[in-house]
């Protein structure tokens, strides 16, 4: 197994595109997972009785083949972009909910009655208050959905999509290792600069966590 | 919408379908095959592993950074490069699902680990008892629910992904969600598809039975 250097050499062009489509498939599945996950999120939070429905559902979508809901979704939304970004944010969703319930449990109960008694409105309050203090849990969601998200963008190149993806297929039509091969380090490596960048985000969004532990 | 469930429903109650060779049957075995066998490797391969830097508290840096390095590994991409470089074996399935599997069993019997009271273990200490009795008769009990966790989600990840295997030529579940991408047969997947996630919710409710058989003598897991 050895790398043909020259072949990656004469496709720079045409890994810089796969790339950059691979990554905007991701990032959008795991931001419209968000705008899926956060109502979702709140009502688990609030209603008990919904909580566990709303969890278990993700649990078992996340238990169905991701190749499986590609190829189910082609009904509906044919062979395009959208088939794979729907399949991945179906993905990001147990992940993100998970996570996002998870957050808003751990707001303490008398932060918000201070809240409350300070006359905060409770959209008021779910919004500056309750949501920055589960920030923490919820990025560590959204740090593992995106990692996540871009490593099965691959998955949808069986329905001639799947950014770097494309690569195994091509590799495993042709026998030729050396697109496999890239493929998988970019897509590694794609992973490790979005989590650091997630880490970044995060660092900079909470500073009081970093103040806490100054003063401490 | 209601003509693909009808078909769904014809499909999984055929007994033809369910005989022979390319048989549900023949297919289920095959999938737990795939399965079970990954996850033991990766368990046998994991455990060890994760209570050691749990014991020692070295190489946690390592635990922490695999399982998101796990989670990046495109596992169409594993799959397609060891069966071009092996060829036409077992070990393209086997090498891929038990890559899926490690990290998670890792990360977990470390945390599971680290959620033991220091307490407790110098008690344990403080008594006389050998690091590996520490180990193995005070650790390793405490951390066995988290280690659970971790072992549950490991299967269901390898359960679904188990289904790749189809792609370079191998059983499985994944043959009728392959097959049936090929022929535009989509009862097919979906029958797939539908077999699959039950494989995978019933193994997770027998682990998780299992889990409360053995250890219902101890009042509460968060203990």
């Amino acid at each position: 197994m050895s790398v043909d250097w020259s072949w990656i050499a004469d496709h720079t062009d045409d890994l810089t595109a796969l790339t950059l489509s691979h990554l905007q498939a991701a990032l959008t599945a795991v931001l419209l997972g968000l705008l899926v996950s956060l109502p979702l999120a709140v009502v688990a939070h609030r209603v008990r009785r919904l909580r566990g429905l709303l969890l278990g559902l993700s649990n078992v979508l996340f238990t169905i083949p991701s190749i499986a809901v590609f190829v189910l979704l082609l009904p509906v939304s044919g062979l395009t972009r959208t088939t794979t970004v729907i399949g991945l944010t179906i993905y990001t969703l147990v992940v993100l909910l998970r996570n996002t319930v998870e957050g808003l449990d751990s707001v303490p109960a008398k932060t918000k009655e201070a809240a409350k008694a300070m006359g905060t409105r409770p959209l008021r309050t779910l919004l500056t208050v309750e949501l920055p203090l589960a920030l923490p849990v919820i990025m560590a969601g959204v740090r593992i959905a995106t990692v996540m998200a871009i490593s099965l963008v691959s998955v949808a190149t069986y329905i001639g999509d799947g950014g770097l993806g494309q690569l195994f297929t091509d590799g495993f039509q042709r026998n030729f290792p050396t697109p496999v091969i890239v493929g998988v380090v970019l897509t590694l490596l794609l992973a490790l600069v979005a989590d650091a960048l997630l880490v970044t985000l995060q660092y900079v969004l909470t500073p009081w966590t970093r103040r806490q532990k100054q003063g401490a | 919408m209601y003509e693909l469930l009808k078909g769904l429903g014809a499909w999984l109650t055929g007994s033809e379908q369910w005989a022979g060779s390319d048989g549900i049957g023949h297919r289920l075995a095959e999938h737990l095959q795939y399965s079970l066998l990954a996850t033991l490797i990766a368990a046998a391969i994991a455990l060890p592993v994760g209570l050691l830097i749990g014991h020692t508290g070295r190489g946690a840096f390592i635990a922490i950074n695999l399982s998101s390095f796990g989670r990046a590994l495109p596992t169409v991409g594993l799959v397609v490069l060891v069966f071009l470089v092996s060829g036409l074996s077992m070990w393209p399935v086997y090498i891929a699902l038990v890559a899926l599997a490690v990290p998670s069993i890792v990360t977990n019997t470390y945390a599971g680990m680290t959620a033991v009271d220091p307490e407790v273990r110098d008690a344990a200490r403080g008594q006389g008892m050998r690091p590996h009795q520490v180990l193995l008769q005070v650790e390793l009990p405490l951390a066995l629910p988290l280690i659970m966790t971790g072992l549950r989600l490991a299967l269901i990840q390898v359960v679904a992904t188990a289904t790749i295997a189809a792609y370079v030529s191998f059983g499985g579940l994944g043959r009728y969600v392959f097959d049936g991408l090929a022929q535009r047969d989509l009862v097919q997947v979906l029958g797939g598809a539908v077999l699959v996630a039950v494989v995978a919710v019933v193994l997770d409710l027998a682990l998780s039975a299992l889990q409360r058989v053995l250890f219902r003598h101890r009042p509460s897991t968060t203990a």
